[in-house]
């Protein structure tokens, strides 16, 4: 027995009317990101569905990947078969078979686009369900809550039948909300709070600041492998590097030991913002959660949003650590984001930072820097990297040493 | 030459070698080290690691390298031992099991633990009912060989994973030195299984390096303390080297591992064959997929063990008495003594153990310069008069 094809169930989307056209185009460029090193596969779209022609492609493979793809609630693998009533009864029992668990209920239930067949749907329901009635043992009907539908519907090209349901991610397909720049650390929030994005369909781009010598390569690669997790819920996330060891430095040099924090931030969220402008963003995402730390009251918050107008969507602000360590588990990124590499927020960290920074002060203490030559040679050294879904970047062996074992 | 003395040791893989060299020359730096050498080093490092575990089907963080098979031995056994003396004092293994198990259990019993030695039928099998009657509530651990090193029995693994399922705190441990590449996996592992040693020169690696395989969740005490290499199991700078010239090793080995498993068979019956029916010989290790396909143990009646291997030796054929760690002491096979063998049918065992290099054709070399052997020992000790 095998699958011929998925049949895709949209989610949220289905009630958005007129924009319709649009997200069902960009859950099927998505789908097809995620599932393109499988080359047989065929995706056709329709208004209130898509089918996944696997042409025989497993369907364990590409289950793995559909499910964690934002936008599709329900999904069913299914078998074609031709019309005849021998065909149907038989690949109905196969299914039944390889599925049915001893004491399930069930039921049969069938629909027909084709309605010239020669039987109706009351008289297929019937004659199928007596077909697998005689041909398997301890099979229980139920017409209000079975717990297994087997689905059987007759279409001009053939008959389709399926009979499991299974629960997409939900969401909305990424990319139908609009672009916007992530600022990825590598600890554990930021993940979660990307991956809340790509739930409303964000497109999110990855803004990471890294330091050299102060933050090692690991901790460049670690950002990057987390971006790889992220990725299999869209199929591709750029990556966005920003060197700052010299604004770091500079601010150390210069500024009360009270306020580095708060100007740091305060030129990362200026540079995210100026990537942002440039390559068409809308918004700023971030993984603050609101008394964190010090960066993250209320006070610094507004010391550091002072710097532009944009908004600036806090995902996981009012989730408690444990909610969030909860969900970074689930997406897959936790055991990875307390790896310990020293990141561009823990350098540089003073000791006692102001958790109530005043806004004139620190617009005051930046007058005393040049901002924009800083900004500037920041901006120059800016490297976008497109990652994809499983890309390994922390494990990463030389070919030539890997060709040793 | 005829080398059919593998189960004491192999001869390397030439690749294997290639790699030890080529690790030695280029990727000397300490794989803790922060730097660009030691990145290198430990990107090797966790590659092998990873490779060993696809090879077995387990988690990479599940693969600890040790210095070979004693190593991995002593630390599955006392580490769980020590490290759960708390919860209970009995430890279980069996009568036949190698020198590195058994003497271990031996100092164990001497520092106050209750062991229990399963005894074994007279194909060197234990017999899972005495596990069952074995064990008690104060058990904390269940040693059982995979492969008997001297005859080639296959312990009944499968079994003892399910009578273990209903004491899901008792770490069960098995040797699987003698098992590894001889197309019986699946009979001496399965998800009971909590820990298993290996070593590398038994399948053409280098000498001195071995892995343990522990199950993620199951806690054993180090014995070694130092700098907290292989997860604080194994301190002690990584043998870089010797672990990929291993995994290459290992690789090699089960590439193709059913035919050779075959090929070896093929040679085990050729000379089972002839040996069967002769006056005087007793054969341990019959031809059942519950023995291993490449040990073949017999005895040659009047004969002792030692002059036979000394006889072979002559014509440029290598065999050994019934475990090469043994030989040199004047004991008698153990796991002989342990079926109830006779003392002089069991102080004139040999063991054959083939690997995938040998041929048929050796086999049949080995027949013609055994018979002519036989013959004349034969006449002396009136063998079937």
């Amino acid at each position: 027995m095998q699958y011929t094809e998925i049949m895709v169930r949209y989610g949220e989307l289905s009630t958005k009317g007129k924009n319709r056209k649009d997200f069902i185009n960009r859950l099927a460029g998505n789908v097809q990101k995620v599932l393109r090193d499988f080359p047989d596969l065929a995706i056709k779209t329709h208004h209130d569905r898509m089918h996944i022609i696997l042409n025989g492609t497993p369907f364990e493979k590409v289950d793995e990947r559909l499910k964690l793809v934002f936008g599709i609630q329900t999904y069913s693998p299914v078998i074609r078969t031709e019309k005849t009533l021998e065909e149907i009864e038989k690949t109905a029992l196969e299914l039944m078979q390889a599925t049915y668990k001893e004491g399930m209920t069930f039921k049969v239930n069938t629909r027909r686009s084709d309605h010239k067949y020669e039987y109706d749907t009351n008289q297929l329901n019937q004659l199928v369900a007596d077909y697998l009635y005689n041909h398997m043992t301890g099979l229980q009907a139920e017409m209000k809550r079975p717990d297994m539908v087997l689905r059987l519907e007759i279409r001009q090209d053939g008959a389709y039948i399926s009979n499991q349901l299974l629960h997409g991610i939900g969401g909305m397909p990424v990319g139908t909300a609009g672009k916007a720049m992530m600022m990825l650390s590598g600890g554990i929030d930021s993940p979660v709070a990307s991956y809340l994005a790509m739930k409303r369909g964000v497109d999110i781009e990855m803004v990471h600041f890294f330091s050299p010598p102060y933050t090692s390569e690991k901790a460049l690669a670690k950002a990057m492998e987390l971006t790889s997790i992220l990725a299999k819920y869209c199929g591709k996330i750029n990556f966005i590097q920003v060197p700052f060891a010299e604004i770091q430095e500079t601010i150390k040099e210069k500024l009360p030991e009270g306020y580095l924090m708060t100007v740091q931030r305060r030129f990362m969220l200026r540079l995210a913002d100026m990537i942002r402008a440039k390559r068409h963003g809308l918004a700023i995402f971030n993984g603050e959660s609101v008394g964190q730390v010090a960066s993250q009251t209320l006070e610094s918050m507004a010391a550091i949003n002072d710097v532009t107008a944009t908004p600036v969507i806090r995902p996981v602000a009012t989730m408690d650590k444990n909610e969030i360590i909860a969900k970074a588990e689930e997406i897959g990124t936790f055991d990875l984001s307390i790896q310990p590499f020293e990141d561009c927020c823990t350098i540089f960290a003073p000791p006692r930072p102001k958790t109530k920074p005043k806004i004139d002060k620190a617009r005051e203490y930046e007058a005393r820097l040049d901002v924009d030559g800083l900004l500037e040679r920041a901006l120059a050294g800016v490297k976008v990297t497109p990652i994809y879904p499983g890309q390994k970047f922390i494990d990463n062996i030389a070919d030539e040493d890997a060709a040793l074992l | 030459m005829i080398y059919f003395d593998n189960s004491a040791t192999t001869r390397m893989a030439p690749e294997a070698l290639e790699t030890y060299d080529q690790v030695v020359k280029n990727i000397w730096g300490n794989p803790s080290s922060l730097h660009k050498l030691g990145d290198r080093a430990h990107q090797l490092l966790e590659a092998s690691r990873r490779q060993i575990a696809d090879l077995m089907g387990v988690k990479p963080h599940e693969i600890f390298f040790t210095s070979g098979g004693t190593e991995s031995n002593n630390t599955a056994i006392k580490g769980t031992a020590l490290a759960k003396r708390e919860f209970g004092k009995h430890l279980i293994t069996s009568s036949v099991e190698h020198a590195s198990v058994a003497n271990t259990f031996n100092e164990l019993e001497n520092l106050g633990f209750r062991v229990t030695r399963l005894p074994v039928d007279k194909e060197g099998r234990v017999n899972p009912e005495d596990l069952k009657r074995a064990l008690d509530s104060d058990t904390t651990l269940v040693s059982i060989m995979g492969v008997n090193n001297e005859i080639g029995t296959i312990q009944p693994i499968r079994e003892i994973s399910e009578i273990l399922e209903d004491y899901p705190n008792v770490h069960f441990h098995v040797d699987n030195v003698q098992a590894f590449g001889k197309g019986i996996w699946d009979q001496v592992f399965t998800s009971r299984v909590d820990m298993m040693s290996f070593s590398s020169h038994k399948f053409h690696g280098p000498r001195g390096i071995g892995i343990l395989y522990k199950k993620e969740g199951r806690m054993i005490m180090p014995l070694c303390e130092g700098g907290g290499q292989e997860k604080g199991l194994r301190s002690g700078t990584e043998n870089l080297a010797a672990i990929a010239a291993m995994a290459r090793a290992a690789r090699l080995v089960l590439t193709g591992e059913s035919e050779k498993a075959a090929r070896e068979t093929a040679i085990k019956r050729r000379i089972s064959d002839y040996l069967a029916g002769k006056p005087g010989i007793h054969i341990f290790s019959p031809m059942q997929d519950n023995f291993a396909p490449h040990v073949l143990c017999f005895a040659l009646e009047g004969i002792r063990g030692e002059t036979l291997v000394h006889t072979l030796e002559e014509q440029d054929i290598y065999i050994s008495t019934t475990s090469a760690c043994a030989s040199k002491t004047a004991d008698e096979a153990s796991t002989l003594v342990a079926m109830r063998t006779p003392d002089d049918i069991a102080t004139s065992a040999v063991r054959l153990s083939f690997d995938e290099t040998n041929t048929l054709a050796e086999a049949d070399e080995f027949i013609a310069a055994f018979d002519k052997i036989y013959r004349h020992f034969a006449k002396i000790n009136h063998l079937g008069e």
